[in-house]
């Protein structure tokens, strides 16, 4: 008896261990968010005690890696945007109408077919969409567009643009499918097409999960690095041309760990201020996105 | 033409539309995959994948590269799979619905959504600067680890929330603790949902270049790392280097490394899918 009690109370004891083990895995996680909170900040801190928060928000030229040092983020806000906003004008109709397609007109079987190809898409790493980017889609675009410079905008944000389709047709795609059928079938029952039921009911009852994924898209293409870096060129530029070399935020974080910057110089801390704009575009979006979908997730249960 | 006819038209051509994007995608990714293997197949051969880099682009080859993302892969993977699957099973079995676990669901979801070069600034900081790991392999490691753990953990949870209820209430009936039931039933019966989503989020990894530029790994290293403590460079790291560059001898290497990357990402991913596939047909509680 005695015995038992004591293999008892060590299996007690190991899976006291165990349960602590786990829980500080889980725990990590929050090490990890303030641990880049605290990177962020801390460097950038240092940053904002040499350069001005006003200067670094309203100067209109960014050039910290040379003689004369302009420290305005405005350029690259600029360029992350400009690159966001044209590849969600390719990713949003395309993926919006093949998430509309799947669901309304096309064939159970040519759905199974079509959705793991698309996915595809979204697994083929990003240096691999800028090389396309600089070597296919802008020597394509240059035989129309003669001014389109070697490395520019337009051609990243496409690219860009067709790697997040399948994030925005997929989220959409499960947004529409999870409307109920009685709506749909009444919308039929009163005699609709199907593209009147698809826009006329099925879209505006998704809508919330719809802005859900066009926000999470939006979220991507801000973050997104190695496209823009590759073939958007490295020059700051307040300009929402899209045919001339730009710069991302993301762009400018790559090309300053490329070069030798010294540790603890006031160029290695811009890269620190520029993640930490970046970050906070980024952390915004998804928690808005959490909010929609929090708010709106429980509007048919 | 009455109204309806109009109606009828629109629908139509808005099916027609439909199918048109739902294949440009496809197409431009085939044109895409064509046009790599053209200019890349003919680069690909014994001395390519066993050359070290060099200036000259004819002789430079992807030996340290390949190396470096083997490397990396395995260290990730050990990792991150400890950790990951142990925070999954912490979520899903032991956690309470408390504010701290709500919190922690909340903050794996932003985790997510995190971009992966704030993951290398991360990784600069803490791995490379604080621990003093320079930009080694295990500095490399450590950060693609903490950018796939979101991803692990969501897949992990969902699989272990297909174990049904009794399951666990079989084996508690039959005396067995908490995390005998978990070791024993649990884990066993959802691991190949475990594995396959591990394995996706190694995929990912495995493409990732922005976050070890960051940490400091270099495209130009002279030989292939033997220690985690060694300097390294892994394939995407090799392409943007060689895509970066004027001449048109580098853009062919850099297509020829494409596709051995892709190869490793579309097996990697193929596995998954087949482990998925056999996982469903098998399991039927």
């Amino acid at each position: 008896m005695f015995h038992l009690n004591s293999t008892f109370s060590t299996l007690r004891k190991s899976e006291k261990i165990i349960e602590g083990l786990l829980w500080l895995s889980a725990t990590i996680t929050i090490l990890v968010t303030v641990g880049i909170i605290w990177v962020l900040l801390s460097e950038s801190v240092s940053f904002f005690s040499e350069v001005s928060i006003v200067e670094f928000l309203t100067e209109k030229e960014w050039t910290p890696l040379f003689a004369d040092k302009k420290f305005g983020i405005l350029p690259l806000v600029a360029g992350t945007f400009l690159t966001t906003f044209i590849a969600i004008a390719v990713a949003l109709p395309i993926g919006l109408t093949i998430a509309i397609y799947l669901n309304e007109y096309a064939h159970g079987t040519f759905r199974a077919i079509i959705k793991p190809l698309l996915e595809v898409l979204a697994t083929i790493p990003t240096v691999v969409y800028g090389f396309f980017a600089l070597t296919v889609v802008t020597p394509f675009l240059q035989q129309f567009i003669p001014g389109l410079a070697g490395f520019n905008a337009l051609s990243a944000g496409i690219v860009m643009g067709i790697m997040i389709i399948p994030m925005i047709s997929s989220l959409s795609e499960d947004a529409i499918s999870a409307v109920p059928r009685s709506l749909r079938e009444a919308a039929y029952g009163m005699g609709s097409t199907r593209l009147q039921t698809a826009f006329g009911v099925m879209v505006p009852a998704a809508s919330s999960g719809i802005l859900v994924s066009i926000i999470l898209a939006i979220s991507r293409a801000v973050g997104e690095t190695m496209i823009v870096a590759i073939a958007a060129g490295q020059q700051p530029r307040l300009t929402l041309n899209p045919l001339v070399p730009i710069e991302t935020i993301t762009t400018y974080i790559v090309q300053v760990s490329l070069g030798d910057v010294p540790h603890g110089s006031l160029e290695y801390r811009t890269i620190f201020a520029a993640g930490l704009t970046l970050f906070i575009f980024t952390f915004a979006l998804n928690n808005i996105s959490f909010w929609i979908k929090k708010k709106y997730q429980e509007k048919y249960d | 033409m009455t109204n309806s006819d109009i109606n009828r038209y629109k629908d139509k051509a808005f099916q027609i539309f439909g199918i048109f994007c739902t294949l440009i995608g496809l197409v431009v990714l085939a044109v895409f995959l064509i046009d790599i293997a053209i200019d890349g197949i003919s680069r690909i051969d014994w001395d390519f994948l066993t050359s070290l880099p060099s200036r000259r682009a004819s002789s430079a080859g992807i030996y340290t590269a390949w190396a470096g993302t083997l490397w990396i892969l395995v260290l990730t993977a050990v990792i991150a799979f400890p950790l990951g699957v142990g925070a999954a099973v912490y979520l899903e079995e032991y956690s309470r619905k408390t504010k701290l676990a709500n919190f922690l669901e909340i903050n794996i979801a932003n985790l997510a959504g995190v971009p992966s070069i704030i993951y290398g600034l991360l990784g600069l900081e803490i791995f490379v600067r604080q621990m003093r790991l320079g930009g080694s392999l295990l500095a490399g490691a450590l950060t693609l680890s903490l950018l796939i753990l979101p991803i692990i953990i969501v897949t992990t949870r969902e699989s272990i929330k297909a174990v049904p209820r009794s399951v666990r209430d079989g084996s508690y009936a039959l005396g067995a603790s908490k995390w005998q039931t978990i070791w024993n039933q649990v884990l066993p019966a959802s691991f190949g949902g475990i594995l396959t989503g591990i394995i996706l989020a190694l995929s990912r990894a495995v493409g990732e270049a922005a976050p070890l530029i960051v940490i400091g790994a270099l495209a130009y290293v002279p030989f292939a790392p033997t220690t985690p403590l060694d300097e390294f460079t892994v394939l995407p790291i090799q392409i943007f280097n060689w895509t970066s560059r004027p001449q048109e001898a580098f853009l062919t290497n850099a297509a020829g490394a494409i596709i051995v990357l892709l190869c490793i990402t579309f097996l990697l991913n193929g596995i998954a899918v087949y482990l998925r596939l056999r996982q469903q047909k098998k399991v039927k509680w």
